[in-house]
């Protein structure tokens, strides 16, 4: 749907921009409705197969081959998961769009590349085989750097956009890689297929380091998460948020191909380890180097390179301990649960914060912190929608940000308290750069350069309240959210057996 | 001898992606870095490639076929879509060389930072 969009909307842009903006909306709204749907279907029936081209994904060319050849789609807990994030971070960043971008020159291109974007997100999630995972990879590349360097007047946004698609090349190249060996070896690139294939040879473990590697690079964890501050910060209009969702999809297929391809087969407290540091070190630097950035959303850039270090710590503790059912039972599955969690959560959150960013730097023309101050008063409800998020980002008690680090705190406290004690310190250093950040921008005296400026327009303060009412609303009722949405996704996770068999076994 | 004759594709694909690393890496011209980026991407569409033979394999076309050995098809496939991933790449790339020349007036890459931190 977003693709097919996609490809329309230069054709409507011709008509007026008017009615491109309302294109665009409306297609959004729709593929937000169908993932909505698609979620419900799947959390009453189990996961649903499409095979492109078949009936069944096991019918295969009559002749000679009788391995399955089809391309399918497959969506469980986990897709239909990211799926609802990545279709509400894109339609809350597009309808931000249409104000933010109203002056800017080639918007037709601008939301081609939008749409893109989404459908990217949602397809990555949705797709059950490895080499469709790699073309959406490549599609997500492809218009996320266009768009993070979209304002070519920028010379940060230019460099910005040419350091991400350098990283996103090397790393699809090596994703491109391992797919090569699994096919070499086992003749399939169907996940499911090929968990079941699956013997744990030498070729497999270079695969997994190739996929590990290169995925983490994508989602922008330490030590290779030097490409994202550069690339969030000038990202045109909306799109921050929706590149942002991007990486986190990069970070669900690392689960996915870690969880659901190689599953029990794993040296697990390997992997594990290599994803928990992977997220201690993140959540660490992220926030240290945070603390001394004066540009604002650079700043916010950096937290959310710490916030996947939560992402990390929470399922690399599950994955630590996958081996183990007693173990996975007590805490890994929450671990895993938290993890997941917080992946939406930040998305939510840290997307209205980049927004709320974006329109500071709309409104004032500079996104330096030194200069700005006392927009509290002018730009009221930006004001609320950043305390809302910096709140949320931190892990204060009533919104959702806290119930996913309590659950991440919980499980990893089993595995070892060092970990624990590492989140909540950083958790405590999120809050003081916020609070520095809050002071800097909204409160304190008024620069008279500032006086006159106004609040945002409409469609900003929709967009983000769009991200701002489901950080709400997630904090509100966090059991029904966790419930409902979460488990089923970690549940997907764990449950290989279940993945493999509903794709194959369905035939 | 006849190891590295059947093998010779794949040694073919580590010489490639040696050269490709070690040029995106020691270089600091930004079009030799996407230079080198475009010879680990032609290794690694040569590795695909050459997964998918079989010895004295025909081409796998069904009309007229002299026999039923082929080499496989899929990774011809793969490759081709690769192919075409890395032409996009490369223009997007490069275009953002251009751009980047066009506000710093260098293609060095340590020159022509203006982001830091």
């Amino acid at each position: 749907m977003p693709l097919l969009a996609a490809f329309l909307t230069p054709l409507v842009g011709r008509i007026g921009s008017q009615a491109r903006n309302t294109f665009v909306i409306v297609a959004l709204a729709i593929v937000q409705i169908l993932v909505i749907i698609v979620a419900r279907d799947v959390y009453a029936n189990g996961i649903h197969v499409y095979t492109l081209g078949a009936a069944l994904p096991s019918l295969a060319i009559p002749e000679t081959h009788m391995v399955p050849v089809r391309i399918i789609l497959e969506v469980d807990g986990l897709g239909a998961f990211m799926g609802l994030m990545g279709a509400t971070v894109a339609l809350a960043g597009a309808i931000y769009s249409i104000s933010c971008m109203k002056l800017e020159t080639g918007q037709d291109r601008f939301y081609t590349l939008l749409l893109l974007l989404a459908a990217s997100m949602v397809g990555i999630q949705y797709t059950g085989d490895l080499f469709n995972l790699f073309v959406f990879l490549e599609i997500l590349s492809i218009s996320g750097a266009a768009l993070a360097g979209f304002r070519t007047r920028f010379v940060d946004a230019v460099e910005g956009g040419f350091k991400y698609v350098i990283v996103s090349t090397v790393a699809a190249l090596l994703v491109l890689i391992s797919i090569g060996m699994f096919y070499g070896q086992y003749n399939l690139l169907n996940i499911a297929a090929l968990a079941d294939a699956m013997q744990y040879t030498a070729i497999d473990k270079i695969a997994l380091a190739l996929l590990v590697v290169a995925l983490l690079t994508k989602s922008g964890a330490v030590p290779s998460h030097w490409w994202v501050p550069d690339t969030y910060t000038p990202a045109a209009g909306g799109t921050s948020p929706i590149i942002y969702g991007a990486s986190l999809t990069c970070l669900a297929a690392l689960f996915r191909v870690v969880f659901s391809l190689y599953g029990l087969k794993l040296s697990l407290s390997l992997i594990g380890w290599v994803v928990i540091i992977a997220g201690l070190l993140s959540m660490f630097v992220g926030v240290t180097m945070a603390l001394r950035q004066t540009d604002v959303k650079r700043l916010m850039t950096y937290h959310a390179i710490s916030q996947e270090g939560y992402m990390l710590l929470g399922v690399g503790v599950g994955l630590a301990v996958l081996g183990d059912p007693q173990a996975v039972a007590a805490y890994g599955r929450e671990a895993i649960a938290g993890g997941i969690f917080h992946v939406i959560n930040n998305a939510f959150f840290k997307g209205l914060l980049l927004l709320t960013g974006e329109a500071l730097f709309f409104q004032l023309g500079t996104r330096d912190l030194n200069k700005m101050g006392g927009m509290g008063r002018n730009m009221k409800w930006t004001c609320a929608f950043f305390i809302i998020g910096a709140l949320a980002i931190s892990g204060v008690p009533p919104f959702n940000g806290f119930a996913s680090k309590l659950m991440i705190y919980e499980s990893s406290f089993h595995l070892n308290p060092m970990l624990t004690i590492i989140a909540l310190v950083v958790s405590v250093m999120t809050l003081a750069s916020f609070t520095k950040v809050f002071q800097a921008a909204f409160t304190g005296p008024e620069q008279p350069e500032y006086a006159q400026v106004q609040g945002v327009p409409l469609s900003m303060k929709i967009g983000m309240g769009i991200l701002a009412g489901a950080t709400v609303l997630f904090s509100l009722f966090p059991q029904f959210v966790v419930d409902t949405i979460v488990y089923p996704a970690a549940d997907a996770l764990l449950n290989q057996a279940g993945y493999v068999s509903a794709v194959m076994g369905g035939a | 001898m006849s190891t590295i004759v059947t093998n010779a594709p794949f040694i073919g694909v580590a010489a490639l992606a040696c050269v490709g690393l070690y040029i995106m890496l020691a270089q600091r011209n930004l079009i030799k870095i996407v230079m080198g980026i475009t010879i680990f991407e032609s290794a690694v569409n040569l590795f695909l490639v050459s997964l998918g033979y079989r010895n004295e394999g025909i081409a796998p076309i069904f009309t007229n076929a002299t026999g039923t050995h082929m080499v496989l098809p899929v990774p011809q496939a793969l490759t081709l879509t690769s192919i075409v991933i890395g032409v996009a790449t490369t223009a997007l790339m490069l275009t953002f060389i251009v751009l980047i020349y066009r506000h710093t007036g260098e293609t060095d890459a340590k020159k022509s930072r203006r982001v830091k931190g």
